[in-house]
């Protein structure tokens, strides 16, 4: 809730791929105990980062989508600028170390 | 930098969250470090937990989780979400380091970092991760759906993982090093019975193919010496724990395998004020409730110590 924004395969095109800013795409599911982990970490990165979107990709309710985009492990954070992935990062891991991925988005 | 505590708790698996609920009801003010993301310990990332005692008909892994930690927090514990990344252990007042790069100290330590996941070693290995090589059946098996996998290991979590898979994949490979499988009776019985796990013996992993993702493994025949390739696009490797034992290594003796030594049946280290429990200390049976049991084992042990050096 709150900074986050969740997405689906209908919005995809207009909420990510469109986007002026960049936006991180998290690929997350309700039985994996590492996104549950993530969660607050990157609600806490949104509240505090206006340069980046943050949103929530659901896999079980958008299969396709992470077909498209070769998802086979969660949580994957992809970030997406002008429409393309131009990082991925794959698997919980400290806050730290998050922004350190992220900064040059910020 | 504050006050100096009674006692510092490291790590959140059912060892450290146990020793934090006695702990706290004995009034001795805990603060407890949870780690920034592995919040919650290795139960996180399974399913159902049939075999912990009081839950009837099983319970999710991060429900149990939960609920332990709900209960520290219930008496008080202080839980604080970041991983401890230095510790002095050995003179009288004991301090440690966050990874914010705050400090805490008290007068004893409660170590209950559990253990992490072994890797196969291969280089082929980390390129693939998270492109068809994973460690989480329950996290990524979904994405396996009607394709061919394979799981390496011969123990109770490889075959738990093989037989979960096969609720997605068309087949599943278990690849095990020797003629025979270290599992329980009840976990083979699972396994051998279910048709979509057939069982590559004698098979040792030499390369993992696939330029972006997971297309196939090298299998070496171990008696043979023959290399065979297995089509796949996925692998989940499951061979076993070693104990994150790295933070305390060169202060608190450990044995050859990485293990934190206690003394015999106590959680006492050759530190005094130093405990440790959970899989940390475990080679034998490395389960929720003997972590847990041993969580208290810790926080008794600490408070006597604590009552004897006043
Ligand atoms: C897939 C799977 C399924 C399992 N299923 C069962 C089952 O059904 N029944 C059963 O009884 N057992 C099961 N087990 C075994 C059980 O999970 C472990 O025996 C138990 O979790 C060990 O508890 P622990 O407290 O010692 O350590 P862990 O659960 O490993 O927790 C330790 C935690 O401490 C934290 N930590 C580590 N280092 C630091 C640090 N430096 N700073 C801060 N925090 C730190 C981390 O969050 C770490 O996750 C299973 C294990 C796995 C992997």
């Amino acid at each position: 809730m709150g900074a986050t924004k969740i997405v689906t395969e209908a919005s995809f095109a207009e909420d990510v791929l469109m986007s002026d800013k960049p936006v991180l795409v998290d690929f997350w599911a309700e039985w994996c105990g590492p996104c549950k982990m993530i969660a607050p970490i990157l609600e806490e990165i949104a509240a505090n980062n206006e340069g980046i979107t943050i949103v929530k990709l659901n896999v079980d309710e958008n299969p396709a989508l992470s077909a498209q985009y070769g998802i086979t492990s969660i949580p994957t954070m992809n970030v997406f600028k002008g429409g393309e992935v131009v990082k991925s990062i794959i698997g919980a891991k400290p806050k730290a170390a998050l922004l350190a991925d992220l900064a040059p988005y910020l | 930098m504050s006050d100096v505590r009674n006692v510092i708790i490291i790590g959140s698996g059912p060892a450290g969250y146990t020793a934090a609920i006695y702990a706290a009801r004995a009034q001795l003010n805990p603060i407890l470090f949870e780690g920034s993301v592995t919040a919650g310990g290795a139960l996180m990332n399974t399913t159902e937990v049939e075999n912990f005692p009081g839950f009837t008909d099983g319970i999710m892994g991060p429900a149990l989780m939960e609920n332990i930690r709900a209960q520290a927090d219930r008496f008080g514990a202080e839980i604080i979400t970041d991983d401890i990344v230095s510790a002095e252990l050995t003179g009288d007042i004991k301090t440690v380091v966050d990874g914010n790069g705050n400090t805490y100290q008290a007068k004893s330590v409660i170590l209950a970092m559990g253990s992490g996941y072994r890797e196969l070693g291969l280089d082929s290995e980390k390129r693939l991760s998270g492109h068809g090589v994973s460690w989480c059946a329950t996290c990524d098996g979904f994405f396996f759906r009607e394709q061919d996998i394979a799981v390496v290991g011969g123990g109770d979590s490889a075959l738990e993982e093989a037989t979960f898979l096969t609720r997605f994949a068309k087949s599943v490979t278990l690849i095990v090093r020797r003629d025979e499988l270290r599992a329980s009776k009840i976990m083979q019985e699972r396994a051998l019975s279910n048709e979509k796990i057939t069982i590559a013996w004698n098979s040792i992993p030499e390369e993992i193919l696939g330029d972006a993702k997971v297309s196939g493994i090298k299998l070496r025949d171990r008696i043979t010496d023959e290399v065979r390739e297995l089509a796949i696009t996925g692998l989940f490797v499951a061979i076993g724990h070693d104990p994150r034992s790295e933070l305390v290594k060169g202060q608190v003796e450990l044995d050859d395998e990485g293990y934190v030594k206690v003394m015999d049946r106590t959680t006492a280290t050759n530190i005094p004020g130093v405990f440790a429990c959970g899989d940390l200390v475990d080679h034998t049976y490395r389960q929720a409730i003997t972590a847990a049991g041993s969580g208290c084992s810790a926080a008794l042990d600490a408070e006597r110590w604590l009552a004897a050096s006043e």
